[in-house]
């Protein structure tokens, strides 16, 4: 099993989200996220007091999925996400060693 | 004099008077939007309790030593009308306007509360909060209660006072009482008590700008009675005073904006909302005594000089930390002088109002006379609220310190002086109601263990 781990652009969630699911997956963790890559941030002006904000909101996508469809989710979202600008984000994928469903106790990729 | 009641004026001054008053929860929500989260509420506290201490002291001996009899020509008796409770309508401030005695008490108690929460601004995220009522309490007696008595209860900056040889002083709605007095005193106060941790390193942007917004917008409503309500009566005059206060503002909006896409390329609502404060802060002095090109010239010119002074604070290091100096000493002395060059107080401009002796300014070919008065009034008011302030800020922090600790500062002065926190926080349990006793301490809130 894998947890695909993608972080990207606030208003590609939607896109996103929808070519995820057409293409069969049934479950995701979205949280509010912030950060920087390249992009290194903007600035505000208050007042005339300058300040540079490095932190940028993003949104993270987790997503667990068998070994097989991991390279496959991957493409997708990056596909779904992608506009060709800077601060786009990334993607990632890392080893999943056991997932448990709360509701029937099910663990390994029955629990998927 | 036999007091004969004009109702409609009594009415206008009756609704002016609760206008002003929601000029102070209006100035809580602008300036608790502009501080950080972890300290809005404290911000808005400040607001709040000027609320509650000032009406107290108001109504005890606050206009009473405004406008009591004449002691010196710098306050008047606090114990005339003690209480305020067996002043004659003969003896009201507004009798002439046939608006009985507590209605002029209750017009004047909403201009002293909202000097006071004005200084709060220039001390935000670090001034204790008992430190902040005796502030509040001593300040609105001795240098607030006087000022107004010297301006505007026939005391040495009024009519028959320091500049009598030259012109009499056109003070219409506070120039000098309100906004001079507390921006001064906000410059002086934080010089005092030194700047927030980390200011000019961390960011300290607004934690929230439609907050600010909201606060100008009230204060803007609200600042209609303050400058039409001024006039005493419902007239022309509170007419001219009206639309003064819609066109300055109007224009030091935009001129304010102007300034700051110029300057930095964005025109934002943070500069709107302030150009608003900065315009109404300006043509409060000159509100019913220039004619409509006059308030335009004088809201224009704020509006771009504000919007440069909110800059000097990181030049010169002090930390007015919501720009009390920059919008309301700058504000306040602009409009105040400006009315020694715009001042149109002849006959042939609807509505604008004359007071017995004060003369026209110098674009309007009255000469220099006004303006020499207004300077002087400006700078006599200067030094009175600056050395008496610093004195009562000095003693302050002698006797009980003025400051929270560094760690109360840098983890939120809300919850460790308040108990609260403004934002919803994850985690805690309930622990008990309040009916066991007292609460341990404010800061068990933060904690997520039951203590028994």
């Amino acid at each position: 099993m894998k947890l695909v781990t993608a972080v990207i652009q606030p208003h590609r969630l939607d896109e996103v989200k929808a070519a995820l699911e057409a293409a069969g997956v049934r479950g995701m963790t979205v949280s509010e996220a912030s950060g920087y890559g390249r992009q290194r941030g903007h600035t505000e002006v208050y007042r005339g007091a300058e300040y540079n904000v490095d932190l940028i909101p993003k949104v993270r996508i987790e997503v667990l999925v068998t070994d097989m469809d991991a390279p496959g989710v991957t493409d997708v979202i990056v596909k779904t996400a992608q506009t060709g600008k800077i601060g786009d984000g990334k993607v990632w994928t890392v080893p999943v060693e056991d997932v448990a469903r709360v509701r029937t106790g099910e663990h390994g990729p029955d629990a998927l | 004099m036999e007091f004969a009641l004009d109702s409609g004026n009594t009415a206008w001054i009756l609704t002016s008077s609760a206008l002003v008053l929601l000029m102070t929860p209006g100035l809580a929500f602008f300036y608790g939007g502009m501080v950080r989260g972890k300290s809005v509420l404290n911000m808005m506290m400040m607001s709040f309790a000027a609320l509650g201490l000032v009406s107290v002291i108001w109504v005890l001996w606050g206009y009473s030593g405004a406008f009591g009899s004449d002691i010196g020509g710098v306050i008047g008796d606090p114990f005339e009308f003690f209480g305020v409770s067996t002043i004659t309508d003969e003896q009201s401030l507004m009798a002439a306007a046939g608006v009985p005695a507590l209605v002029a008490v209750a017009f004047q108690a909403t201009f002293a509360i909202i000097t006071v929460a004005l200084i709060s601004g220039a001390v935000a995220d670090r001034m204790k909060f008992s430190a902040w009522l005796v502030f509040a309490g001593v300040w609105v007696s001795l240098v607030y209660v006087p000022i107004a008595h010297m301006v505007w209860g026939g005391g040495l900056l009024g009519p028959t006072g320091i500049t009598e040889a030259i012109s009499v002083p056109i003070d219409f709605a506070g120039g000098t009482v309100v906004h001079i007095n507390a921006g001064i005193a906000g410059l002086v106060l934080a010089l005092i008590i030194g700047k927030r941790r980390g200011f000019g390193k961390e960011p300290m942007r607004p934690h929230n700008l439609p907050f600010v917004m909201l606060g100008a917008a009230l204060l803007w409503f609200g600042w209609f009675g303050f400058n039409a309500g001024s006039e005493f009566a419902a007239d022309g005059t509170a007419g001219r005073a009206w639309v003064n206060t819609l066109a300055a503002t109007a224009f030091a909006m935009l001129t304010w904006l102007g300034t700051e896409k110029v300057r930095y390329g964005h025109a934002t609502s943070l500069g709107a909302a302030s150009g608003v404060v900065a315009g109404l802060v300006a043509i409060t002095p000159a509100a019913a005594s220039v004619d409509t090109f006059g308030a335009l010239a004088i809201g224009g010119v704020a509006g771009i000089l504000c919007a440069l002074a909110v800059g000097l604070k990181y030049r010169f290091g002090y930390d007015d930390s919501l720009d009390v100096v920059g919008v309301h000493l700058v504000g306040g002395l602009t409009g105040t002088v400006l009315i020694g060059l715009f001042a149109n107080v002849g006959e042939g401009v609807n509505g604008t109002w004359y007071l017995e002796g004060s003369q026209n300014g110098l674009l309007y070919g009255g000469g220099l006379d006004q303006l020499v008065t207004q300077v002087v009034v400006a700078a006599a008011a200067l030094v009175f609220s600056g050395v008496l302030t610093a004195i009562i800020a000095l003693a302050i922090k002698a006797v009980m310190g003025l400051r929270v600790s560094d760690d109360v500062e840098v983890s939120g002065i809300d919850l460790a002086v308040h108990g609260e926190g403004a934002y919803e926080a994850l985690g805690g349990s309930f622990v008990r109601t309040g009916d066991a006793g007292p609460v341990t301490s404010g800061a068990s809130r933060a904690t997520t263990e039951v203590k028994a």
